[in-house]
């Protein structure tokens, strides 16, 4: 084949990517590289061009300007052999309904057998946990069991890159961890990428390696979950009470700022108390702020934090 | 193994298994029995009718009709459902997704409404020979005539519902097209010979594949002395299959284009937004 990819190139590389529907502007500059293997979390508030970031890798969206490679090629260029190398599960697939899930399983199976050595649908159902459904028809299968049948047609090919597009939105909380189980199982196993989209930070958490926070058109934050939790406990809030009024005071070092308000008060200050921001804290933040309309206030205030 | 052979093979498989489905899910097969079953059960009652010079019956002269009928209505609402529906649900999105998908889907939905249209039309022959005095199927320029204008018929259709499916992207709209379809039964000479009726109702009707597919079919059907109640007095053979095969080019040509423009367009969130609006309108 005329394209072979790189085999030591990254999986993802974007610079400076950029997309505007009508005059409003939903990616302005985005850069970001993601290596073969792993767990990478695309999070942010919605709105924040999560989705438009998928769909151009995907192939699904011409974008308006940047540079998008995609294993070694433009994805809106990906042929065939290409496309075989992608798995997608959308959100909202409720596709073949008649179908029984086995017999679309195998038919899926079928479309990759000149590109790669497919997954029988038989060994899949059981690692997906519908060995019990199938000979159910499609449509029957339960709202669980459905995005279960959908990460399977989404790796059936054996794919190098998985995208997964908020793969738990109204989930139950068994039902979510069950998921979680699954995904962990498929990335020990396969040594597949996944993109994973979502807008929970607790689901980014346990499951990314590595977490990017996109808000404002632009990757904001961008490391491991404890990376940046601790890059974000680095700033505290101290409040105490002096002279009958509250004080209020945001700082890098609040061991070091609290011995200097002690050491200077005269016995003024009382009722200290010391927040130190976490990562969830910071995030919330953001996602109000971002929500309420003040986008660029809040970007700006949720970078000062995390990036000490 | 060359993948696009391979995915032209994977779509006739698909057909073979989407036939099976459209046959076993009552839904699919009432859908078409209901409206054909109660054409038939009108056509019975009009057996007693007599048409001034036509040596058979009314009922007896539509059922050929019917069958014209059914082809077109099997060619362009079997494609135009399928494509306007798949959009909601995913499936085209999830054939876009895989390699070769695009191709499986439409080899597969293209086989799958020729073959289940074939079978609705055969069982419409056998009833139509069984319950109706004066059809004539015994000789194999008949067989011919009818095969033709079968595999024409639907060559003219398919691609007629894959440009209106292409264009239309929510299924409210699907009347947009369903009331038209309505009014041009009647002045196709389905229920009663065009050759009977206003000049402009002829003039109108003589575009559209439809007639033709009932005239081909009456013309492969009925003795050959019914042919006097026909518009000049003819079958029309050659006119017939070249309005046919105009049909099939045109709508051949334009559907690709469509076809391809409309796969471009579809994305999860494009999706998300046409359930979205569904919703809304449906409440």
């Amino acid at each position: 084949m005329a394209h072979a990819p790189a085999p030591d190139g990254p999986a993802i590389a974007v610079s400076d990517l950029r997309m505007r529907y009508g005059d409003k502007e939903v990616l302005s500059g985005l850069d970001l590289t993601v290596e073969p293997g792993g767990v990478t979390a695309l999070l942010g508030p919605n709105g924040a061009g999560k989705t438009t970031t998928v769909e151009i890798l995907e192939g699904f969206r011409a974008r308006s300007g940047g540079e998008v490679e995609v294993f070694g090629l433009d994805p809106e260029h990906g042929d065939e052999r290409w496309r075989a190398k992608m798995g997608i599960v959308l959100q909202e697939w409720n596709d073949n309904g008649k179908w029984r899930v086995r017999d679309l399983l195998a038919h899926f199976a079928d479309y990759y057998r000149p590109y790669s050595d497919p997954w029988e649908a038989d060994g899949l159902l059981e690692l997906v946990g519908l060995a019990g459904e199938a000979k159910q028809r499609v449509q029957t299968l339960s709202g669980g069991q459905r995005r279960r049948l959908d990460v399977a047609a989404g790796i059936v090919g054996r794919p190098s890159l998985l995208f997964l597009d908020e793969p738990t939105t109204g989930f139950d909380p068994h039902a979510r961890r069950e998921f979680h189980e699954l995904i962990h199982r498929l990335t020990d196993m396969e040594g597949v990428t996944v993109l994973l989209t979502t807008h929970d930070l607790d689901e980014a958490e346990k499951l990314a390696d590595r977490i990017l926070i996109l808000a404002g058109g632009r990757i904001i934050a961008d490391g491991s979950p404890d990376a940046l939790a601790r890059a974000a406990a680095t700033s505290a809030e101290v409040k105490w009470m002096q002279d009958g009024r509250r004080q209020v005071h945001a700082t890098d070092d609040a061991t070091g700022f609290v011995r200097k308000l002690l050491a200077a008060d005269d016995g003024a200050v009382r009722d200290l108390e010391v927040h130190s921001a976490n990562l969830e804290d910071a995030y919330l933040t953001l996602v109000e702020r971002f929500e309420s309309g003040e986008a660029e206030a809040a970007v700006d205030r949720f970078r000062k934090e995390v990036s000490r | 193994m060359n993948p696009t052979l391979h995915a032209y093979r994977t779509g006739w498989r698909r057909a073979l298994i989407e036939t099976r489905i459209s046959l076993t899910t009552p839904s699919d097969v009432l859908g078409y029995v209901l409206p054909v079953g109660i054409a038939v059960v009108v056509l019975l009652f009009l057996r007693g009718v007599d048409i001034e010079g036509a040596p058979v019956s009314l009922g007896s002269m539509n059922m050929p009709s019917l069958v014209g009928m059914f082809i077109v209505w099997g060619g362009v609402f079997g494609v135009l459902g399928i494509l306007v529906m798949d959009r909601t649900n995913g499936t085209l999105l999830r054939a876009k997704s895989m390699p070769g998908g695009m191709t499986g889907y439409l080899i597969g939905h293209i086989g799958s409404i020729a073959l289940f249209t074939a079978a609705g039309v055969v069982v419409l022959l056998a009833v139509g020979l069984l319950l109706f005095d004066g059809l004539e199927f015994g000789s194999p320029d008949r067989w011919l005539t009818f095969l033709a204008v079968l595999a024409l018929g639907m060559a003219a259709t398919m691609p007629i519902g894959a440009v209106l499916g292409a264009l239309i992207d929510n299924p409210r709209n699907m009347g947009v097209v369903m009331l038209p379809f309505m009014a041009l039964m009647a002045v196709s000479g389905i229920f009663y010979p065009l050759g009977g009726m206003p000049g402009w109702a002829q003039a109108v009707g003589q575009v559209f594949p439809m007639y033709w597919a009932g005239l081909g079919m009456r013309h492969a059907m009925l003795a050959d002395s019914a042919v006097v109640v026909e518009i000049g007095g003819s079958w029309r053979t050659l006119t017939m299959f070249a309005v046919l095969a105009a049909w099939s080019i045109t709508a051949l040509a334009a559907a690709p284009k469509l076809l391809s423009r409309m796969a471009r367009r579809e994305s999860g969130s494009t999706m998300a937004a046409r359930r979205q609006k569904m919703y809304q309108e449906w409440g």
